[in-house]
């Protein structure tokens, strides 16, 4: 391939960035919303070129004779170079994932630059958002390129400080001041885990590509020697590490507190940033380094077991919130656990490894779907003006584009055939199955608990009450950039489940043919089926059921809906512990002890000088009293030396 | 003497100097011409010297240090005025200029007494480029002390706050230091030759004598590292920054934590480190406590203060403990990353003082608690303010990433549990430093605006802009072209790396038989 192109992938997003960014206040708004959906939609044509020549071409740079999928560095460049083993590139790594990848991104993307610019009309700061998108574009997009663990690193830094400008795009609301800096904080002490989790293995393989270090985990697991350290492998610790940085982007308990409250954002931001893209980044750092993975299933198991603690946990906090985009916040955290169990139960000898190739596409169908449920969020609270949805209730007549597109991914999270979510949900729950039963039977129940917060969401928003508020304030579909990408995005949830994707992405990327598996769809269905129908019963109309259960375990909801106190926790332990005792009491001995010691070394000088300048009392007779005394003495001490 | 181009870095200080003289007191238009006129020459002297420098080396120049020179000062005591640059000093020499062209720019307006104040602005800068073109002992330490001195002056009379207090502090205490280090000096002259008739002052003679013998390097190593780790704010003599800081006007914090504070660590590496290495393999892990300590210290301190200045005192403290922390790891990619690490901090925390200075001047207060929501009203220095912040904490694209990565990934080639321990010890500070950054940015420009008299300020004055923008590009060239400067100053390490190596082995086979 040639490097233009995938030069420009990267290139024009960050130039998006320094123009709207140094020249945007010189900007009207028209003008840099159309040079930032100018900027992505060239970025995104580039992008599907980029990758549809990848999987279609046949090109043999890209697939070999068996049909292998090669893995094509396009440039590589040294960027910095530490020892003359490890250096430090920054290049752009064509293969299934990157490739699958560029088209989530830029297309989820595009159609969140296109949408805020009918959500993000009448903001002060119209240019900077756009500035910041092109920045969180930028990337995102050098992240899943990324040829070495180092430069992901690099972009992992960047993708968090995009977040962070974004979810601070309110400056001036408190709220959203403090769910920026807790975000930022909370994913950079995550990093911090990734760090040492590259410094150890690069200890080791003095290198930071993928390449090598994929192609050829036995060497790298020899390389090591069989060190350990505390009872288990360098190795091991060295990719729960990095897999730590991975659970602080993608939300995973006890690192997930920060997704919640980055809800204060604006809308499309959570739809892009916070939904489809950058939070699905740990799940995509395993699956690239997941043939090292393999080789200590102990890290794989690690995996596996915080996926399924955050899946289960994460869906039962989904069911009891209020706010509609904390509903989905959750219901994100609960999807990427999904995914991360799917890869952590994936082994070669179990089909080829599906569950990989069905996390990665569920990766792709979920994005699209979740992307479809925050934009149609947005739109609902652009009409309501309220996040909760106490201030909805009956608005199927008065936003039907909205009702059915959210309707559509719904179902299609649901996993209600013949959605996308079906299939890839499928998929993974086979793979679970095919693992262990007890995975299966419990992400069978998360699934089940899905369907159930969803349909309790759609329903207390679309059918209930009509709220009385609608009379004054009559609430309308949004405007056509609106509009547009919810119905692009339905048909894609729609239709993208009919994808053959193992074709495209496998773990050994050869091709796989994908299989429904009819026990596992049908039980699946059935539970899906079955907490709809839950739902429709108790949240339909509206009725005393919720309230009445509501009363009957009164500390279970609190509990639920104040996310079982996590954020409390937090809380005590950074405020009161170490901020309040570790922090202070330093910053005290700092100036009650060192530096008081300081002080005391030129105290004790001045009261000396204080108590001898007396001797120098400027009156002859006493220092005749001195000089005789003295002579004296040294007479003294002369006269003993001779005899 | 004067067809050495080196030496026009102390001689174009010399005519500022005599330039300012001729000012006359009211004249701020002449004294600011001068100012510019020869800052402009300075930076762009160094600028060249850089091209100069590169193109030697890339012709195949080899020596350790290029366009030497040395011219005899005092018979008796065998002291020259000896100068010569490496790829090292030849970066040090383009931070001094660089900030001394910021600095300029940001005291624009001081009052009172400009004149005054920019002789002795002007009589420090010359101190700091006499210091880094010096290779003789003698004549650097006496840069060193004619750096040092004005200080006292630039604080008590132009600080604010407890100024003579601080002033006074800040003096005794470096020259605390500067005792230990004369001791230090003199001991390594004394041992700097086996024969007593030809003993020397020039650094690259001692080294190639390697005639001091391993029970003194011992006494004079801990002489030498704590008199320049005073300078460097190393634990626990680092309580003149938080106070010395905090009062000095702008352009001086600017300087003295951009530069000055780089003496330190330049003088750990270029005397402590290259003329006793023996002293330094067997000692290091004394002062990778102690600095160790500073990085973590410094990082907690600086999260409860509420002066900005103050936090970025604790912040530099913990900086430049990393530099020291680096420079004692002893291998070429950990001491690369101390140099990275001297750069990106002098111009991180120059660009902080001079937009606390700026931030002060309209606020009149440095309290975060009285401050809010400035970025709606000062829009430019908040955004000056984000970046430097986004530097300190080391974001990707700007120079404090590459710097702790650097020194990160080069001290981790220690495999023994000590060295691991304060590796990742060290590394936390990455966490902590978000900490602290995070809730001043988000108390001082987030937020709704906490006093309405601050509605009406401005936002920056062109000669602040140019003083921000200057700092900002060379931290943004740094962060995002970062191998450049590493191919300027690896040739610098051979020699260092190679005596290091040779008095470990020496050592082994003493320790053998």
């Amino acid at each position: 391939m040639e490097m233009t192109l995938p030069i420009l992938i990267l290139a024009i997003p960050i130039t998006m960035f320094l123009i709207l960014g140094i020249g945007g206040v010189y900007m009207s708004k028209k003008m840099a919303g159309v040079l930032g959906i100018l900027g992505m939609g060239v970025t995104m044509c580039i992008a599907y070129y980029v990758a549809l020549t990848y999987f279609f071409s046949g090109d043999p740079a890209f697939i070999d004779a068996q049909g292998l999928r090669l893995q094509v560095p396009v440039f590589d460049w040294l960027w910095l170079a530490f020892t003359n083993a490890l250096q430090v590139k920054l290049g752009f790594l064509l293969d299934p994932i990157s490739a699958m990848m560029l088209i989530v991104i830029t297309t989820i993307s595009f159609m969140v630059h296109l949408y805020s610019w009918g959500y993000m009309e009448g903001e002060k700061g119209f240019q900077r958002f756009y500035a910041f998108l092109s920045l969180f574009s930028f990337s995102m997009l050098g992240l899943v390129v990324a040829t070495n663990i180092f430069q992901m690193y690099i972009f992992w830094e960047l993708v968090g400080v995009s977040s962070y400008l974004l979810i601070g795009f309110y400056y001036k609301l408190p709220s959203a001041v403090s769910a920026s800096k807790k975000a930022f904080i909370v994913t950079r002490f995550a990093d911090l885990g990734f760090l040492i989790g590259i410094l150890i293995l690069s200890f080791y393989c003095k290198t930071f590509d993928f390449i090598p270090i994929t192609n050829d985990p036995t060497s790298v697991l020899a390389s090591t020697g069989g060190a350990t350290f505390m009872g288990a492998s360098v190795l091991t610790w060295a990719l729960v590490l990095i897999f730590v940085g991975g659970m602080g982007k993608s939300a995973m308990m006890p690192l997930h507190i920060w997704l919640p409250d980055a809800m204060e954002g604006p809308t499309p931001v959570s739809a892009l940033i916070h939904a489809a893209t950058m939070v699905v980044a740990g799940v995509y750092l395993v699956a690239r380094m997941f043939p090292l993975y393999l080789i200590e299933e102990a890290s794989l198991l690690f995996v596996t077991c915080v996926g399924a603690i955050t899946a289960f946990y994460a869906a039962v906090v989904a069911c009891c919130q209020i706010d509609i985009k904390r509903v989905l916040a959750f219901s994100t955290i609960s999807q990427i656990a999904f995914m991360m169990v799917a890869l952590g139960v994936a082994r070669p000898e179990l089909h080829d490894g599906f569950g990989y190739m069905a996390s990665m596409f569920h990766l792709f169908t979920h994005a699209m779907f979740k992307a479809l449920l925050f934009l149609g969020a947005g739109a609902l609270i652009h009409a309501v003006h309220s996040n909760d949805y106490t201030a909805m209730g009956g608005l199927r007549k008065y936003m039907p584009i909205t009702h059915w597109t959210f309707l559509i991914g719904c179902l299609a999270i649901a996993g209600i055939w013949p959605f996308s979510g079906f299939f890839s949900k499928d998929e993974m729950l086979a793979a679970m199955f095919a693992n262990h039963w007890f995975w299966g039977a419990w992400m069978t129940m998360v699934a089940g608990l899905t369907a159930f917060y969803m349909f309790r969401l759609y329903y207390l928003i679309f059918w209930w009450e009509e709220n009385p508020h609608y009379k004054e304030h009559k609430p309308h579909d949004a405007p056509w950039q609106m509009s547009l990408p919810l119905i692009i995005l339905a048909a894609v949830s729609c239709v993208a489940g009919f994808i053959p994707f193992g074709e495209f992405v496998t773990w050994n990327r050869m091709p796989y043919h994908i299989h429904i598996e009819l026990p596992v769809a049908a039980t699946s269905l059935t539970v899906a089926i079955l907490a709809i129908a839950l739902a429709t019963v108790m949240y339909r109309k509206k009725n005393p059921i919720p309230s009445r259960l509501k009363a009957a375990m009164p500390g279970l909801w609190q509990a639920a809906h104040r996310r079982f106190y996590w954020d409390e926790i937090y809380m005590f332990i950074t405020h009161k512990i170490i901020f309040n005792i570790i922090c202070k009491s330093i910053a005290w001995f700092d100036r009650h002890v060192i530096d008081a010691t300081m002080d005391g070394f030129a105290k004790i000088t001045q009261k000396t000088s204080f108590a001898i300048r007396g001797m120098q009392s400027g009156s002859i007779q006493t220092y005749i009293v001195w000089y005789f005394l003295g002579a004296v003495l040294l007479a003294g001490i002369t006269w003993i030396c001779i005899f | 003497m004067f067809s050495n181009f080196l030496i026009w870095f102390v001689i174009v200080p010399v005519l500022m100097l005599i330039g300012l003289g001729l000012c006359r007191n009211s004249s701020m238009k002449a004294i600011r011409t001068v100012m510019v006129v020869g800052s402009t020459i300075l930076l762009a002297m160094s600028l060249w010297l850089c091209v100069d420098f590169l193109a030697q080396r890339a012709a195949g120049a080899a020596d350790e240090m290029l366009f030497t020179g040395s011219w005899m000062w005092y018979e008796p005591l065998n002291i020259h005025l000896a100068v010569g640059v490496d790829g090292i000093s030849v970066l040090m020499l383009i931070l001094s200029s660089v900030i001394v062209f910021a600095g300029t720019f940001a005291s624009w307006k001081i009052d009172p007494l400009p004149k005054n104040f920019f002789l002795w602005f002007t009589l420090l800068s010359t101190g700091v480029f006499g210091f880094f073109i010096s290779i003789d002992m003698f004549t650097m330490f006496m840069f060193y002390e004619v750096a040092l001195i004005p200080m006292y002056l630039l604080i008590g009379v132009w600080g604010t706050g407890r100024k003579e207090y601080s002033a006074m502090k800040l003096t005794l205490m470096l020259m605390g230091g500067s005792a230990f280090l004369m001791l230090g000096l003199f001991g390594i002259y004394w041992h700097s030759s086996a024969d007593p008739n030809s003993l020397t002052w020039n650094i690259l003679e001692i080294s190639n004598n390697a005639a001091i013998d391993p029970g003194w390097q011992n006494y004079l190593f801990c002489l030498t590292f704590v008199g320049f780790g005073v300078l460097g704010a190393m634990f626990p003599f680092h309580t003149w920054s938080p106070d010395g800081h905090a009062c000095a006007p702008t352009a001086v914090s600017m300087l003295h934590a951009g530069v000055l504070m780089k003496l330190g660590g330049y003088g750990c590496f270029r005397i402590a480190i290259f003329l006793l290495p023996q002293a330094a393999n067997e000692l290091a892990w004394f002062f990778i406590i102690l600095t160790g300590i500073s990085i973590v210290y410094g990082a907690f301190s600086a999260c409860v203060q509420t002066d900005l200045k103050y936090i970025n005192a604790y912040s530099s403290v913990s900086h430049c403990g990393m530099v020291l922390f680096a420079i004692l790891m002893l291998n070429t990619t950990a001491m690369t990353g101390a140099i990275l690490q001297m750069l990106s901090h002098g111009l991180m925390t120059a660009l902080f003082f001079a937009l606390i200075g700026m931030i002060y001047g309209r606020t009149h207060t440095r309290d975060i608690r009285q401050m809010g929501g400035l970025m709606k009203i000062m829009p430019y220095l908040g955004v000056c303010y984000m970046i430097a912040g986004f530097a300190s904490l080391g974001l990707p694209g700007l120079s404090g990433f590459v710097a702790e990565m650097t020194i990160f990934f080069g001290s981790f080639e220690h495999a023994d549990t000590f060295h691991r321990v304060f590796v990742i010890a060290a590394t936390c500070s990455i966490v902590i430093t978000a900490v602290y950054i995070l809730r001043v940015v988000g108390k001082l420009l987030l937020g709704p605006v906490q006093d309405e008299h601050h509605l009406k300020l401005t936002d920056a004055t062109w000669f602040e802009r140019v003083a921000t923008i200057t700092l900002i590009v060379c931290i943004a060239a740094i962060g995002c072209f970062p191998n450049w400067i590493n191919e300027t100053i690896q040739h610098s390490f051979t020699p260092i790396i190679e005596v290091i190596n040779q008095a470990a082995n020496s050592g082994a086979m003493a320790s053998v038989m």
